[in-house]
């Protein structure tokens, strides 16, 4: 168990890397520059808010998933 | 310490805390919950659908800025002490609400209207980012080992409670008026009536002690010097506030806000059930369901936080779909058969004070439904010449009645259960893990933004899901939205089922 909790710390990094891209290139951008005020609305909320919390949050609990720092023995 | 608390004593905790965060919760949702007649107040009226939208992100800010609470009277709270921390927020709150019953609409001072709308509903997430975490550490360190679940679940309450009174107080409002008043200035009642509600609450707090566990640590000069630092500076700590965050807060705020805001306004703008009809359903589920938060967290100290808080989001994860696919059935005319000779036709000329001719169709089904068609014709002026063309609208009011209605109340009633599952635990759980000098900034955070930020934005992220889908013919685009709530929940119940360990807990508490 301690060693998939480690191995999917790779997953859970990879995750913040793939939402990343696509809030930011497929979702916030387009819509923020598409001109119509409900899509820049959201391109807003998905650019600013939500991709900075899922990404940067998501690849450090991955990364300390990885690391171990999730072993029962550190908990 | 906790032990010698008498239950008295602890009745009187749970009273005054949850008093305070149940109007604080009122007030917040009251602005949810009139989000549509907000959105043709306070905004330009020419695109109702934008109108609708912006209100829903002014809403979704109040979420946004929740963390932002927690962060900074989280900090006020680890350094001063719970009670003095939350009797501000709970003053703010009050405030704010009250304020915007006050504003002018857009028609009376333009672009100043949803400005001001908005800095209120700033300060409202900021107020609630700093009361909840207040609250339920507040009575958490007042309540014996062993019972902390069922004890801060009657805080737990406070949320949906105040969402049923906002819903009830809305119904009394309009009760008591008519559609015209309503409509003119009867929706700033029940913001208006916070502020009495606040008051009543104030002199009722003013009186407590301060925690416990909070005096003790404080005598023994062992309170943080600077809480934020050691709670996200520190790499032990940090680990367990992105754990509490993606193994339990982020599911918790989803199912919760899908539960009690998108089945709301899935009733209203899909299903095109009457406004009050939608609203008594929603407050029945809610009346019958809200016990259940105590079942869960008693629960809870008895089988351990995780597996119940978990159990909660998995079900979401499989039945959301056929739930709301079987809400959709109900109120579908296309299943319907029509009693086409008791249909009635009525015409409302327009007249001086209502320059609006209404024709009214009212059509009767066999299982009991009938639906209210209006067939709006109205003046508009269409360009800077004040020249004139009529518009036609039409609005459509379904009303259920009979095994629907109360089909739709049990399907309801499922989401709420979902919710107390996950909410019921999750203050125990959130106290737990985090030691007496900065739980209330370490707790505050990752459940300000698993609510305010993942649920928060549920509402806007699926109502533009599903009209994209609508726009691309999906003839199941009503099911679209759901798959915000769906892919959050999954992710948090694989993290929490993996990482999260049955009896963890923070070493001062061991």
């Amino acid at each position: 168990m301690e060693n998939i909790k480690k191995i999917l710390g790779i997953l859970w990094i990879a995750l913040a890397l793939l939402t990343a891209y696509f809030c930011i290139a497929q979702f916030g951008l387009p819509k923020i520059v598409s001109g119509k005020q409900e899509d820049v609305v959201f391109g807003i909320i998905i650019l600013f808010i939500l991709t900075p919390i899922i990404s940067v949050g998501l690849g450090v609990f991955g990364y300390f998933a990885l690391t171990g720092e999730y072993h029962k023995d550190k908990m | 310490m906790q032990e010698n608390v008498n239950k008295k004593g602890i009745w009187k905790v749970i009273g005054a805390s949850s008093l305070g965060t149940l109007i604080e919760w009122y007030d917040f949702f009251i602005f949810g919950s009139l989000s549509i007649v907000i959105s043709t107040k306070f905004f330009p009226s020419d695109n109702p659908t934008a109108a609708f939208l912006s209100t829903l992100a002014t809403f979704a800010a109040g979420f946004v800025v929740r963390p932002f609470g927690a962060l900074f009277f989280g900090r006020l709270g680890d350094l001063i002490g719970r009670k003095y921390t939350f009797m501000v927020t709970l003053m703010l709150m009050g405030g704010a609400t009250f304020l915007i019953g006050c504003i002018p609409s857009y028609e009376s001072i333009g672009f100043f209207a949803p400005l001001i709308v908005l800095i209120l509903r700033l300060l409202q997430g900021l107020a609630l980012g700093g009361e909840y975490g207040g609250a339920a550490t507040y009575v958490a360190e007042h309540a014996p080992n062993g019972e902390r679940g069922y004890w801060t679940s009657w805080i737990q309450t406070t949320a949906t409670f105040g969402l049923f009174i906002s819903l009830v107080v809305i119904l009394l409002t309009k009760f008591f008026l008519t559609e015209a008043q309503f409509d003119n200035w009867g929706w700033r009642v029940p913001f208006l009536l916070s502020i009495l509600m606040v008051y009543v609450s104030y002199l009722i707090r003013k009186n407590m002690d301060e925690s416990p566990e909070f005096k003790k640590a404080k005598a023994e000069g062992k309170t943080s010097t600077n809480p934020l630092k050691e709670s996200f500076g520190n790499k032990y700590n940090l680990k367990f506030v992105l754990l509490a965050l993606f193994g339990a807060a982020m599911g918790q705020g989803v199912v919760w806000y899908t539960g009690q805001f998108y089945s709301m306004s899935f009733m209203k703008t899909v299903m095109l059930l009457d406004s009050d009809q939608a609203d008594m359903i929603l407050g029945i589920a809610l009346l019958f369901g809200t016990p259940f938060f105590v079942v869960f967290g008693r629960l809870s100290d008895k089988v351990g936080r995780k597996w119940v808080m978990l159990s909660g989001m998995l079900l979401a994860v499989l039945t959301y779909r056929p739930i709301y696919q079987a809400m959709f059935n109900l109120s579908e005319q296309s299943n319907k058969q029509e009693i086409v000779e008791k249909r009635t036709e009525t015409l409302t000329p327009a007249t001086i004070d209502d320059e609006r001719e209404i024709k009214t169709i009212t059509k009767y089904y066999t299982d009991g439904s009938y639906s209210k068609e209006e067939h709006i014709k109205q003046k508009q002026i269409i360009d800077q010449n004040h020249s004139e063309e009529f518009k036609m609208t039409v609005k459509t009011n379904m009303f259920l009645s009979g095994s629907n209605y109360f089909a739709l109340i049990a399907l309801i009633f499922i989401q709420i259960i979902y919710i107390t599952l996950v909410y019921g635990p999750i203050a125990a759980f959130l106290v737990e893990i985090f030691p007496v000098k900065i739980r209330y900034t370490s707790m505050s955070l990752p459940y300000h933004i698993g609510n305010g930020i993942f649920g928060g934005l549920l509402p806007a992220v699926s109502t533009y899901l599903a009209t994209n889908a609508k726009t691309a013919m999906d003839p199941t685009y009503y099911l679209e939205g759901l798959w915000y709530p769906i892919i959050i929940s999954a992710v948090c119940f694989v993290i929490g089922a993996l990482y999260i360990n049955k009896n963890m807990v923070a070493k001062d508490l061991n």
